[in-house]
């Protein structure tokens, strides 16, 4: 049954990766990304790591690739044109991928890597994993979990403070204030000496104290 | 697991700066641009009972908190003690600049007092779990400092480069950190050390791990060959935060080191002491030499950093509790002194005006000889003319490594601290031999004037009784390295 099930979704995983590579679409791609994630999640579930499964969900399909998705629609690429470029990276990219394929058939055809079922860890006391981790974060590394909380509270106090600007420009104006407004906000009664006539005769006009 | 076992009594201070910080950072919201004086008290205020709080619960003997993870001892004691009162000189004496400039926010004070934080953790953390996130609280509070005044193109590029490298030097020392893990099997310093020592670690994957560990760490003091970031930064930050980032850190990066080197990699003292010997030589070299050709005194004051920091690591490569302290007794003077001579560039800035040209101290003896003199104790101390702090700090060092035997790099540092005092004299030079330029009388406020001249006073007072101090931090030291909660 676990076989079977894992046929099925590694099957679906890989087209979900091959359409991210061949979608002309960006946000197609990025979609079909967020199945392959969903899947991989899954084949996680069968080898009884249910916390990285449900992280996985959470953090990539639910924080980083909605935050992809807004990159890509607010971004203005165009995808036709990069991809003209194909034959000419294809030595390059070409020569990375065998690399990488290589190394990835060395390490799983390792001894260490011959993972069967009864190397699993399972689950102590009968309690989930997701369980344990959290009675650890909250006894034992209790200090470096709360310090990271107040880490990321800086990073939000930082953003804040590096990017809110108040707009100085607007006309906008609030009519409560307007209407609340006194009369000494608005006019200041300035005592002077009252100057010879002869010589402010031109001036006589404007220059009349108001008290 | 229980409160009991928790032990965060100990961690009081740490623990109200985090509720008062926090605190602040609410009532700030409330508070109109015209009160914002108000933030600065309460900062202030914050301070002064933390400092309080790590005064009276300092004991001789080293306790352990949160699970071993967390070891308050009188090294870290000590050491929190100089950062507070740096943190608290750096926003005495940035008060009037800041509100110049338009820096007087609410995030200013929060974000200092949030790198205070990071700065004690990495003062106390046993663990590297807590060590690391730690330093990352201080940095990343410092990083948005720098950027503080966005509409300085300067700012925000030194912002930039201090960010991109200080991400990199803590990917360094994180990568040191997991091979050292798979080296031995814990995160727990004395776990780490006593793995060493009983012969169960793999030592070349260790060796791998301090060679990382010993380039972040060369970032953070900003040693040469790692240093590039210093001046830029030094000269493109806000000068409050540039006296911010050449105080306090530099204790708690000193307690840092201690506690990695010292502590968790003792069985490997041999193998770190000649990585530090090269990190040291090569920054008074190239820190004092360049120092000369500088015009602009931000930048010069950065590169004497770096050579001060070579000092620092002269005292740390001797690998005995005697150098650690002589090292300790360094760190806590250079915070002295760095604070006195960015106070002077602040005291003579205003505003629209920007005194970080050397020439700008021309005449100061004209327009203010009280404060010309402030400023020649300060020069005189960071290059070490006998009766001033500065000298005894470094007659420390050289004592441990003539000690040692090792007279070679004795000779060393003494012919890089000559070639340095050329261009402090210059900065005196000028002063007094120079005429005045620019005649405004110095607008700073009367509090800045007292304190700044409390903190070159006491270069000189100290460096009268230099002993006091040298026992205090020395006893602290061989305290901590005797009492050992394992």
């Amino acid at each position: 049954m676990t076989l079977a099930l894992f046929y099925i979704f590694a099957a679906v995983l890989i087209f979900a990766a091959f359409r991210v590579i061949t979608a002309k679409n960006p946000v197609h791609a990025v979609l079909y990304l967020v199945l392959s994630f969903f899947n991989s999640a899954v084949l996680w579930m069968l080898i009884k790591a249910e916390f990285l499964a449900v992280s996985l969900i959470v953090i990539y399909v639910g924080a980083v690739m909605v935050l992809f998705l807004f990159v890509v629609m607010m971004l203005d690429i165009n995808f036709e044109a990069l991809r003209k470029s194909f034959w000419k990276f294809l030595p390059v990219a070409g020569t990375v991928a065998i690399i990488m394929l290589i190394e990835m058939v060395m390490i799983l055809s390792h001894r260490a890597a011959q993972i069967d079922e009864s190397r699993l860890l399972e689950p102590s006391f009968n309690t989930a994993s997701a369980e344990t981790l959290g009675m650890l974060i909250y006894t034992q590394y209790f200090l470096p979990f709360q310090l990271s909380a107040v880490l990321l509270l800086v990073g939000m106090i930082a953003a804040i403070a590096l990017t809110l600007r108040k707009r100085k420009n607007t006309k906008y104006i609030n009519p409560g204030e307007q209407v609340r407004v006194k009369r000494d906000d608005r006019l200041r009664i300035v005592k002077m000496a009252s100057e010879p006539k002869d010589s402010a005769s031109d001036a006589q006009s404007t220059d009349q104290p108001a008290a | 697991m229980t409160w009991t076992s928790l032990n965060a009594w100990v961690a009081a201070p740490e623990i109200f700066l985090l509720c008062a910080t926090c605190a602040i950072l609410l009532l700030d919201l409330f508070i109109s641009d015209a009160k914002r004086h108000l933030t600065y008290v309460m900062t202030l205020a914050t301070l002064a009972i933390t400092f309080a709080l790590v005064l009276m619960g300092h004991e001789p003997q080293a306790r352990l908190a949160f699970n071993g993870l967390y070891l308050v001892d009188p090294i870290a004691d000590f050491a929190k003690l100089a950062m507070i009162v740096g943190v608290a000189l750096v926003l005495i004496y940035g008060r009037s600049y800041a509100m110049a400039r338009g820096l007087f926010r609410g995030e200013l004070f929060t974000l200092t007092l949030f790198s205070l934080l990071g700065m004690m953790v990495m003062a106390s953390s046993v663990n590297f779990l807590a060590l690391y996130v730690g330093l990352e609280l201080m940095s990343l509070s410092v990083y948005a400092l720098v950027a503080l005044n966005r509409e300085s193109f300067a700012s925000t590029e030194a912002a930039m480069k201090y960010f991109v490298l200080g991400a990199l030097a803590s990917g360094m020392l994180l990568y040191g950190v997991s091979m050292l893990y798979g080296s031995t099997g814990s995160l727990d310093i004395f776990a780490v050390s006593h793995a060493i020592q009983t012969g169960q670690a793999n030592n070349l994957l260790a060796v791998f791990a301090i060679v990382f560990i010993v380039t972040g760490l060369g970032f953070k003091f900003g040693a040469v060959p790692f240093h590039m970031w210093v001046p830029d930064v030094y000269q493109g930050a806000p000068t409050p935060i540039t006296q911010l980032i050449a105080s306090a850190p530099k204790a708690a990066v000193f307690v840092f080191s201690l506690r990695i080197l010292a502590q968790a990699l003792e069985g490997f003292a041999p193998d770190w002491r000649g990585m530090l010997m090269v990190l040291a030589v090569l920054s008074m070299g190239l820190g004092n030499i360049t120092a000369i050709s500088q015009t602009n005194i931000k930048r010069m004051l950065g590169y004497s950093t770096i050579s001060h920091m070579g000092f620092v690591l002269l005292g740390l490569l001797v690998a005995s509790p005697a150098g650690y302290s002589a090292s300790f007794f360094y760190v806590v003077s250079y915070i002295l002194m760095s604070a006195a001579a960015f106070g002077v560039v602040m005291l003579l800035s205003r505003q629209g005006f920007e005194a970080d040209q050397i020439e700008d101290l021309k005449g100061l003896n004209q327009r203010s000889p009280w404060f010309a003199a402030m400023m020649l104790f300060t020069m005189f101390s960071m290059a070490g003319i006998p009766i001033f702090l500065g000298f005894f700090a470094k007659l420390a060092i050289l004592k441990v490594v003539v000690d040692m035997g090792l007279v070679p790099l004795a000779v060393i540092a003494v012919v890089f601290s000559l070639i340095g005092a050329f261009y402090y004299l210059r900065i005196v030079k000028v002063m007094y031999f120079d005429d005045a330029v620019d005649q405004s009388p110095l607008i700073a406020g009367n509090d800045a004037k007292l304190v700044l001249s409390i903190n070159c006073l006491l270069l000189l007072v100290l460096g009268f009784m230099p002993d006091g101090l040298m026992n205090l931090l020395s006893d602290a030291v061989s305290q901590s390295f005797t009492s050992l909660p394992y």
